[in-house]
């Protein structure tokens, strides 16, 4: 009689919480599942990872639930006197080793892949700066300042006036964008020269610190054309929140007409929107 | 038992001051324990006030209230007074009001330097708000102080420091305090496998605080030097190293992440068989499991920092070494639920806390299996994915429990039950509101928004909003806890000696309120009094 109370409880509790736990989840957002080559795995592995635990969760509380519902003194239950169970504590000691090298073994894949830097067919240095970056293309000789642009910097001000609604992709813009190629490899160089700053495009499945007197790497292969947006990840201080990212990836073809109309073209001329200042600032 | 002796021939010969004096001078360890409740609880409103600032302006994109570098000093304040502030004295407190009671000793075995270390903490802290209202104002590089930012800062910076330190010197001597106390004081016949859990957790808690709180004061120290007498630990163009910083700094925060918990497993250890009227179940397991989650916490600090760039091999070190840290934490959930599975449960106050720090808690657990997946990490990490993740195990975790803990022993403390009905009413709006608050921050993180940052794209407007409105009636329907503190203290249904039902351990067996001095004669302690609940009492 007893057993069988507990397991219908237990399967309606299970029910009831799995319903409030996808619910919970069917309103939300998710993390993008990205344009490159191991963004889609670094997604898969997080859609994995939260599956997981949310099993996991939703099976502990169901029995917690159960527990609440069955045996509380109101409903006249007794309380048992047992204390431990070896059988019960090897079981939840080793079941939940056994899930972690299940998650643990596609992490480190797909990490050794997201670390092997090689045969970067394309090499960008990426700097940070309060509060913008600078983009240098190593292979192609070009190099421009990146800031936000002049319509979010003005309506961002207190008491602007200005409804950030009324401003396209305000705060996700910037003056010039970082213009890259599909379908190449390409490695970042990142380093800054005040204080720590993080690149990250959300877009492209990671994000790493440029840390002044250091060069970090990072890799990307981005498969499909589009504008990809991201913002300063570290606090590098009070405007930290207005340095974004834009990358703009192209066709290849395109990509080599965008970098013969920008070679010759002088740094303070390329980065005109608001990086003259940046330049003498940073000197 | 005589446990209690209110006219001992030798009180004659103290002093007993009133007023002011009797707060300032006191080394009873009752009294100090309330003067460390009554300071958290303080600084849990004002650090409270300073979230409350954020959320406000964070509830619509643009900037309407606060310039970006005073909100850069709210973030960091607010985590610096709750953590140093709010819930390390409260655990203090708690530890100093039970610990001896629970092992039958009359006071702490270091009563004045446990005064001492009472009374640095409000010097510290007006310190360090006092930077608040200088002229280069407040730290405003995140309560990390990672370098060079922190280097940026003004003359204030200084105080900030003194403060940190100040800070540490208290939370040392109170660890030492624990120390002593548990290893020298306990009554006959309490052997350490005898001790209830919340004293063992402390036992613990204590050796990382003693291990970890230098590890801090000298990256600070570096901070100092670097900033006001030309160093360079960590100024790349003098040769030092500012990732070396985040290596010092996490050494000491991870542990501390666990300084934090571990005394929360305690309080949640204590309640879930009192109100299960069922023994705790794996007394033994949740010792080991305790034990190795402390040691465990020595090795995973660079799990903050995956993103600093760092050799492949290290990341996978961090990341193997964080997950093993589910097993143990696992096992304490799992005990739990079985504490309560076939009990006899009645859900007053202290029960629903506990219950609410179970899951809530357990849902920051979860989320920091997946916070320790490296590539998934480079996504979630600084993102508010992880403000989400440590509010859960911190403010439904750690905050949680000292509430579970504060209306569990506000009885024995006060000699008056508290107001029930407002008591579980309190739970519910709390809980309530603490989701709405803390859950749509795990989708702004996801979807991209950083942490940190005063202001925002248009996208992350709505849960951004749902998110203040749950901050706003949380953080208010804290002002009931005080209301219902204060009410308890000026009176109200007396309590008995046992106050619960269910409640077995030696600090039940004085009367309620506790008298000041309590087991002047060691109490005779065996498996009879089950302290640790290992049957039926």
């Amino acid at each position: 009689m007893k057993k069988t109370n507990e397991l219908i409880v237990g399967i309606a509790m299970v029910a009831v919480v799995s319903v409030i736990t996808w619910g919970i989840f069917a309103v939300g957002d998710n993390m993008p599942a990205g344009v490159t080559t191991y963004s889609q795995s670094v997604y898969a592995l997080h859609n994995t990872t939260m599956a997981i635990v949310t099993v996991i969760g939703v099976l502990v509380f169901s029995a917690m639930f159960t527990s609440i519902y069955l045996h509380r003194r109101s409903r006249g239950a007794t309380a048992a006197q047992f204390t431990h169970s070896t059988k019960a504590e090897v079981i939840w000691t080793a079941i939940p080793i056994l899930i972690l090298v299940v998650i643990a073994i596609p992490a480190t894949t797909v990490l050794i892949d997201m670390e092997n830097m090689g045969d970067a067919e394309l090499n960008i240095k990426v700097t940070g700066y309060q509060w913008l970056w600078k983009y240098e293309y190593l292979e192609d000789d070009i190099s421009f300042f990146s800031a936000l642009n002049r319509e979010s910097n003005r309506a961002r001000q207190i008491g602007s006036g200005i409804n950030p609604r009324d401003v396209d992709n305000y705060l996700l813009e910037v003056d010039n964008r970082m213009v890259v190629p599909v379908n190449t490899r390409i490695r970042f160089l990142l380093t800054a020269d005040d204080v720590i700053h993080s690149w990250w495009v959300p877009d492209l499945g990671w994000k790493r610190d440029a840390i002044p007197g250091m060069i970090n790497e990072a890799w990307t292969l981005i498969e499909s054309e589009g504008i990809y947006r991201g913002q300063c990840a570290e606090l590098c201080g009070a405007d930290h929140g207005f340095m974004p990212i834009v990358v703009e990836a192209v066709s290849q073809e395109a990509y080599r007409e965008w970098v013969a109309g920008q070679r010759g073209e002088s740094l303070v001329e390329v980065g005109a929107d608001g990086a003259a200042e940046a330049v003498a600032k940073a000197d | 038992m005589s446990t209690t002796t209110a006219d001992h021939g030798h009180d004659a010969h103290h002093a007993h001051p009133t007023g002011l004096a009797r707060w300032l001078f006191t080394t009873n360890h009752k009294e100090l324990g309330t003067l460390y409740l009554v300071f958290s609880l303080t600084m849990f409103l004002v650090g409270g006030a300073m979230a409350l600032i954020i959320r406000a302006e964070l509830f619509a994109p643009g900037l309407q209230l606060v310039n970006p570098e005073f909100f850069n000093q709210m973030t960091t304040m607010h985590a610096l007074v709750m953590i140093f502030g709010a819930v390390m004295p409260a655990f203090v407190g708690l530890a100093n009001w039970m610990v001896p009671m629970m092992i039958g000793a009359p006071d702490m075995a270091l009563p004045r330097m446990n005064n001492w270390s009472f009374w640095i903490l409000p010097f510290a802290f007006t310190l360090l708000l006092s930077t608040l209202f200088m002229p280069s104002g407040g730290p405003a590089s995140g309560w990390t102080l990672y370098p060079p930012l922190s280097l940026q800062g003004g003359n204030s910076f200084a105080f900030v420091i003194v403060a940190i330190h100040l800070m540490g010197i208290s939370s040392i001597m109170g660890a030492i305090n624990i120390v002593a106390t548990i290893l020298n004081m306990r009554a006959p016949g309490m052997n350490l496998m005898r001790m209830p859990m919340f004293v063992w957790t402390w036992l613990i808690t204590a050796f990382l605080l003693v291990a970890v709180m230098p590890v801090l004061a000298g990256a600070v120290t570096m901070l100092l030097t670097d900033r006001f007498f030309g160093t360079s630990f960590f100024n790349a163009a003098g040769g030092g190293d500012p990732v070396l910083y985040q290596h010092i700094f996490w050494f000491f925060g991870h542990p501390e992440v666990y300084i934090m918990i571990l005394p929360a497993f305690g309080i949640v250890s204590e309640i879930i068989p009192t109100f299960s009227r069922k023994p705790l179940f794996g007394y033994t397991s949740m010792v080991y499991a305790t034990a190795s989650i402390a040691f465990l916490s020595f090795i995973v600090w660079a799990h903050h920092m995956f993103t600093v760039g760092m050799p492949l091999g290290a990341m996978l070190f961090f990341m193997y070494a964080t997950m093993v840290i589910a097993v143990p934490t696992g096992v304490k959930i799992f005990n739990w639920v079985a504490t309560m599975w076939r009990g006899s449960m009645t859900f007053e106050t202290p029960m629903l806390f506990a219950l609410g720090f179970v899951i809530l808690f357990t849902i920051g657990g979860l989320s920091g299996v997946m916070l320790a997946i490296v590539p998934a990490n480079f996504q979630y990490h600084d993102t508010y994915f992880v403000v989400a993740h440590f509010h859960y195990v911190l403010v439904t975790g750690a905050v949680y429990a000292i509430m579970a803990g504060a209306y569990y022993w506000l009885p024995k403390w006060t000699g008056y039950m508290y107001d029930e009905r407002l008591g579980k009413f309190h739970f519910w709006w709390s809980t309530i509101w603490v989701n709405v608050l803390f859950f749509p921050q795990h989708y702004l993180g996801l979807a991209g928004m950083p942490r940190r940052i005063p202001d925002y794209a248009v996208q992350f407007t709505e849960f951004n909003m749902i998110s203040s409105v749950g901050g706003f009636m949380f953080g208010f329907g804290q002002l009931l806890f005080v209301y219902i503190i204060i009410k308890c203290v000026r009176g109200g249904q007396p309590a008995t000696a046992e106050v619960w039902e269910g409640s077995r351990g030696l600090e039940w067996t004085v009367p309620s309120p506790a008298p000041l001095h309590t087991f002047d004669e060691p109490p005779q302690v065996d498996d009879s009094v089950t302290v640790h609940r290992l049957g039926p009492g």
